[in-house]
């Protein structure tokens, strides 16, 4: 049994909330140059290394990457051992959050009513998923998740005949449709199978798959392959103003369905799709 | 490749007028920020009739919530966000004066056209470059909708912020331009 006290994670959440907004992966700034060498259009050349100068000085000074800091979603993975004391789970994280944003002078992002729209002032609550595993394991991911790429995020549900040409059709349209919008190079997180809600979490924790990393499983790995090269003759490129380079990665996630069903979703990522984690 | 052009807000007639779709622009001087919620309340005092917090005429606005601003700073990171959110309020904007656009993404047809008809001109500046963004401000304040928060209307003085012309006032659009010139068969042959 692993005893951990709640002031422990609203310590640990804090801190992540800043690092996340303010350091990108080295995963993505690999990518950046790495398709800054082989982008065709000279202007997307130029805005890859904007954004490369941009991770440099956001991280030595600490400010946010991009000024939409997001609305926090934090992944926690606990351990069936681990008992929490002090106070309530969901009140730690929240707090961690709440200090996070005012001390990393991050953007409060969050208004209380989806239909009303008065700010909380706070960028809380958090979008919090919870899953139990063996064992006395406590990990926390903070994905902060900004609204220029959520807003051109879509979920289908596919009949079964329509099988993995419509699964690519759709996740190319969808990219396609967004355009410029969603601040490529993206990275495309495809949720398969499932119920609808089960999909598009998986389309989410995609997102959190490093961009250059294989897909375990072979099939889904030539499908991952297939789609970047689809998404990348469409000709969006960085920031949208053309080029070979509209996404940096496509990560698929599945899970098992029903058999008059066939979930899609595609949660996209701008290309400073970013998150951080510590574990107690 | 293309010049770059150097303009201080107030913006004149002229000026808009000889921009081109992929222009690249620094742009010096007032712009002021308005995003979604300043837009809606833009919108709501044109149709009461009455005073719009700043001169309309010449003015750019940069739709825009910044981060807060560390002690010593005068704002903190501000890239531009999706302008498409902004397309119901615009046309009634352009129409009033306020034709000059900072933001990032597509818009509608109905943007569009207001812009060629008013003779405007929509940039972009470099989403998610906020950090550098934040460096071309020299001074920064809130001049309306306070409660608003990020939200509310600032006057920044800015210097070389950097933008391209996305949409000029004869309606040529760079995103389309970028499509034809980059867009692939798949499988490539």
């Amino acid at each position: 049994m692993k005893i951990i006290d709640c002031s422990q994670i609203t310590s640990l959440t804090e801190r992540l909330c800043i690092e996340a907004n303010c350091i990108i992966g080295s995963d993505i700034l690999e990518s950046f140059s790495k398709c800054a060498g082989c982008e065709k259009s000279p202007l997307g050349k130029e805005i890859l290394n904007t954004l490369t100068e941009n991770a440099i000085i956001a991280k030595e000074e600490m400010n946010p990457i991009c000024q939409d800091t997001g609305m926090t979603v934090v992944f926690i993975t606990l351990g069936q051992e681990v008992r929490i004391e002090g106070g309530f789970l969901e009140d730690a994280i929240n707090e961690g959050v709440r200090r996070g944003y005012e001390k990393g002078y991050l953007r409060k992002s969050v208004v209380k009513d989806p239909l009303d729209r008065v700010n909380t002032k706070d960028n809380t609550p958090a979008v919090i998923h919870c899953q139990i595993v063996p064992g006395d394991e406590f990990h926390i991911i903070v994905a902060p998740k900004g609204f220029g790429s959520e807003n051109m995020s879509r979920l289908k549900m596919l009949k079964p005949s329509q099988g993995v040409e419509g699964v690519k059709d759709f996740v190319v349209e969808t990219v396609s449709e967004a355009g410029a919008n969603p601040c490529p190079p993206i990275i495309v997180g495809v949720g398969i199978g499932g119920t609808m809600e089960k999909s598009a979490l998986l389309s989410k924790q995609a997102l959190l798959r490093a961009v250059g990393t294989v897909n375990d499983n072979p099939a889904l790995a030539d499908l991952e392959r297939e789609l970047l090269e689809r998404i990348n003759s469409l000709g969006i490129g960085p920031a949208g103003f053309g080029g070979t380079t509209t996404a940096l990665a496509v990560n698929i996630l599945t899970y098992p369905t029903h058999i008059a069903g066939l979930p899609v979703s595609v949660n996209i990522g701008c290309h400073a799709t970013r998150h951080a984690e510590g574990s107690l | 490749m293309r010049e770059k052009i150097n303009i201080t807000a107030p913006f004149e007639q002229h000026q808009i007028e000889s921009l081109k779709a992929g222009d690249m622009v620094y742009i010096s001087g007032t712009v002021y920020t308005a995003r979604d919620a300043a837009h809606k309340r833009l919108c709501e005092l044109i149709e009461k009739g009455e005073e719009m917090p700043f001169q309309f005429n010449g003015a750019a606005v940069y739709y825009a919530g910044p981060c807060p601003a560390k002690p010593g700073k005068p704002i903190g990171s501000v890239g531009p966000t999706t302008s498409g959110r902004m397309d119901l309020y615009s046309p009634s904007l352009i129409e009033k004066g306020l034709k000059i656009m900072i933001g990032k993404g597509l818009r509608s047809k109905g943007v569009i056209e207001s812009i060629v008809r008013h003779k405007g001109v929509y940039f972009a500046a470099i989403g998610g470059a906020a950090a550098l963004m934040a460096k071309c401000v020299e001074s920064a304040e809130v001049i309306a909708f306070e409660e608003l928060g990020t939200e509310a209307i600032r006057k920044l003085e800015v210097k070389d912020l950097p933008v391209i012309v996305a949409i000029d006032s004869r309606g040529n659009n760079m995103y389309e331009m970028a499509l034809e010139k980059y867009k692939t068969e798949y499988p490539a042959i």
